[in-house]
């Protein structure tokens, strides 16, 4: 099992547009990605509703992880848009 | 046909006339409480999720054809649709034997809830949220999914009301008309209607059930309905258009009495675009420029530099006409994402308007700061006022800070009836004021302006109402100082006699009001609209006020209703 651990970028939080951006980059992979917000329960990283539900904010650490092929290139693409100030650009 | 014909009454709170054939907007069908339970929960889960993805694609068909300001509502709509959390939720409670529209219904409800509790933005989803389970909901019992249905021709809509996600959507080119059997003069369907200059009468009780396509015509001014009318009401409804138009065709220039006494014929915007709009009309000036577009909607505030921008251009667009502008009107119902106080059970009595602007100076500050560089850089004829002041120590308290910027004139709104009664000792630490009739309305008769079947308590007409406004009127006099209206009572062009009656020298409101209001006012003399406002504050209730009112005014007055 890969997992990676990543201080959220958006100065917004992980909600509205960087969290739709997240959750289709996740989608895209293909592969079951789950998130976390420390000590929280991980939640699908394709579900809007989870994502939005965790409430992570600018600096908040998550935890990604995810299972089988492919799945160490899918984390590395997630965390590189996490890293971003998605709202910004 | 001419045997059906019947009429209905409502509120007119759009003027203008429309016949055509009726439209009806659903209200959402609600999940039965009579439902089957669940026997068998994987072929109930594979009907969850091909209705889930027949609504997600609905919503994405839509959002392709929108507009700028509906797509990305539309957008969120249709991922929280393909949301594979959600389809899960809703396995779990269709295990437990839910019936199947009552499962989706439980499951979103548990969503909305954690939505709720984290406040700002995420309370704000919970709108789109029920949405989605409105569509769900609808196409599993088999129903068309709630909302303004494609009119394939010129139609008048009908609702119980209409949220304001719909009345966005709507298209001026086929809406004739809007009726609401639930809302109020306030309501965002009538402010929205007024706007948009589509005649729209509200608190129409038994228009639901005129049958579908049935040709209706309507007068938005008096609030008359001609369910199935005759040629000879056509007519009529053509002849009385035409006298309106007529009435209204002299009307330019600045306002006044018949006998010259001026009255501000003022507009209020919300942005520089409205202003960009408004300022190549025939306008005074701005009566209020309501600053909380600018942070609405928006995750951040806006920084000095952003406001100082915006503000210049609006000044710029006014040239040397005035512009009234009122600070950050915010608070518990308009919730901000970056000035969030938490819940408060009663919004409305919160800490609203001046009283977050106290608790978050640093969001007045550099409001204050940014409109002081706009006027030293425009040299406008800027006014700067408060909301919701309620005491001469918030007045003098917001007048301090505007004057230490530089700013050249402050007032406060007066929407608080202890501002209204101690009128003389907040408006002397202010240059002037302005009444917000709406919420001076909700305040004096303890009733939600949102709350449509409360229409009655808010008719502006109530005489403790108009009471409360001469106080107010009386106060600045002594003073010298001088009380504006705001407010949607502005508008109404025999309402507006009797303010000016009280002693209100500008009065302001939408754009499409103008014209009547401006003729009204060339067909009285001061001390006729004097004796009005004495004739309205006397009478018992606010039909009797009215009716009174309009027997005095000039016939011609009548077609401008």
């Amino acid at each position: 099992m890969a997992s990676r651990q990543v201080a959220i970028g958006s100065s917004v939080g992980l909600h509205a547009r960087p969290a739709s951006m997240f959750v289709q980059a996740a989608t895209a992979t293909g592969v079951t990605v789950t998130i976390a917000k420390d000590g929280g329960n991980p939640v699908d990283a394709r579900s809007i509703l989870g994502v939005m539900a965790m409430g992570a904010k600018n600096g908040d650490v998550v935890t990604l992880t995810a299972e089988g092929d492919g799945a160490d290139a899918a984390l590395d693409s997630l965390v590189a848009l996490l890293e971003r100030d998605l709202d910004a650009e | 046909m001419s045997e059906l014909r019947r009429l209905l009454t409502g509120i007119g709170v759009s003027p203008g006339t429309a016949v055509g054939p009726l439209v009806i907007v659903s209200p959402p069908p609600l999940a039965p409480a009579d439902e089957a339970p669940t026997t068998d929960p994987e072929a109930a889960a594979v009907k969850v999720r091909e209705t889930l993805a027949a609504v997600a694609a609905g919503l994405t068909a839509k959002a392709a054809v929108a507009d700028a300001h509906a797509k990305p509502i539309l957008e969120a709509g249709a991922m929280m649709a393909s949301d594979p959390g959600l389809a899960i939720a809703i396995d779990g409670k269709l295990q437990a034997g839910k019936g199947i529209t009552n499962a989706v219904t439980a499951a979103v409800e548990e969503y909305c809830a954690m939505f709720e509790s984290l406040g700002g933005y995420m309370a704000e989803r919970v709108t789109d949220l029920k949405d989605v389970r409105d569509r769900t909901v609808a196409r599993l019992l088999g129903q068309p999914e709630p909302g303004v249905p494609e009119l394939s021709e010129p139609s008048i809509l009908a609702a119980h009301d209409l949220a304001p996600a719909e009345t966005a959507t709507l298209n001026v080119e086929t809406c004739l008309g809007i009726i609401t059997a639930a809302g109020g003069p306030t309501s965002h369907t009538a402010i929205l209607a007024a706007q948009l200059g589509i005649p729209a009468v509200v608190q129409a009780a038994g228009i639901l059930e005129v049958p579908l396509s049935t040709i209706v015509a309507f007068d938005g001014g008096v609030g008359e309905i001609i369910v199935d009318p005759t040629d000879d009401d056509k007519v009529q409804l053509a002849e009385r258009k035409a006298r309106r138009a007529k009435a209204l065709a002299g009307g330019t220039g600045k306002g006044a009495t018949k006998d010259g006494h001026p009255v501000a014929l003022l507009v209020n915007i919300g942005t520089a675009d409205d202003a960009r709009k408004a300022a190549v009309k025939d306008v005074e000036g701005v009566g209020l420029f309501r600053s909380e577009f600018l942070f609405l909607d928006r995750e951040t505030a806006p920084t000095v530099a952003e406001q100082t921008a915006t503000y210049i251009e609006v000044f710029e667009a006014f040239g040397d006409r005035r512009v009234v502008i009122r600070t950050l009107d915010a608070g518990a119902d308009k919730p901000l994402a970056f000035a969030d106080l938490g819940h408060e059970d009663n919004p409305a009595l919160g800490r609203r308007g001046i009283r977050l602007g106290a608790i978050r100076t640093d969001l007045l500050d550099d409001q204050l700061e940014a409109l002081a560089a706009a006027y030293k850089a425009t040299g406008a004829d800027v006014r700067v006022m408060a909301p919701m002041i309620a005491t001469r120590q918030e007045a003098r308290w917001f007048a301090e800070k505007v004057r230490a910027v530089g700013l050249p004139k402050v007032g406060v709104m007066i929407e608080v009836p202890a501002a209204a009664l101690r009128a003389f000792d907040v408006l002397s630490e202010v240059d002037f004021a302005s009444l917000g009739t709406n919420d001076l309305g909700q305040y004096t008769m303890a009733a939600d302006r949102m709350q449509g079947e409360l229409a009655t308590l808010l008719d502006p007409w109530q005489p403790a109402l108009l009471d409360i406004i001469a106080y107010a009127c009386d106060g600045g006099a002594r003073t010298g100082h001088p009380v504006g209206v705001c407010g949607e009572a502005g508008g109404d062009p025999a309402l507006a006699l009797v303010l000016v009656g009280m002693g209100s020298p500008a009065c302001r409101w939408h754009r499409a009001r103008f014209p009547a209001v401006r003729t009204a006012l060339s067909l009285h003399d001061l001390v006729r609209c004097q004796q009005m406002a004495a004739a309205a504050r006397a009478a018992q209730g606010p039909v009797e006020a009215k009716r009174i009112v309009l027997e005095m005014a000039d016939k011609i007055l009548l077609d401008l209703l």
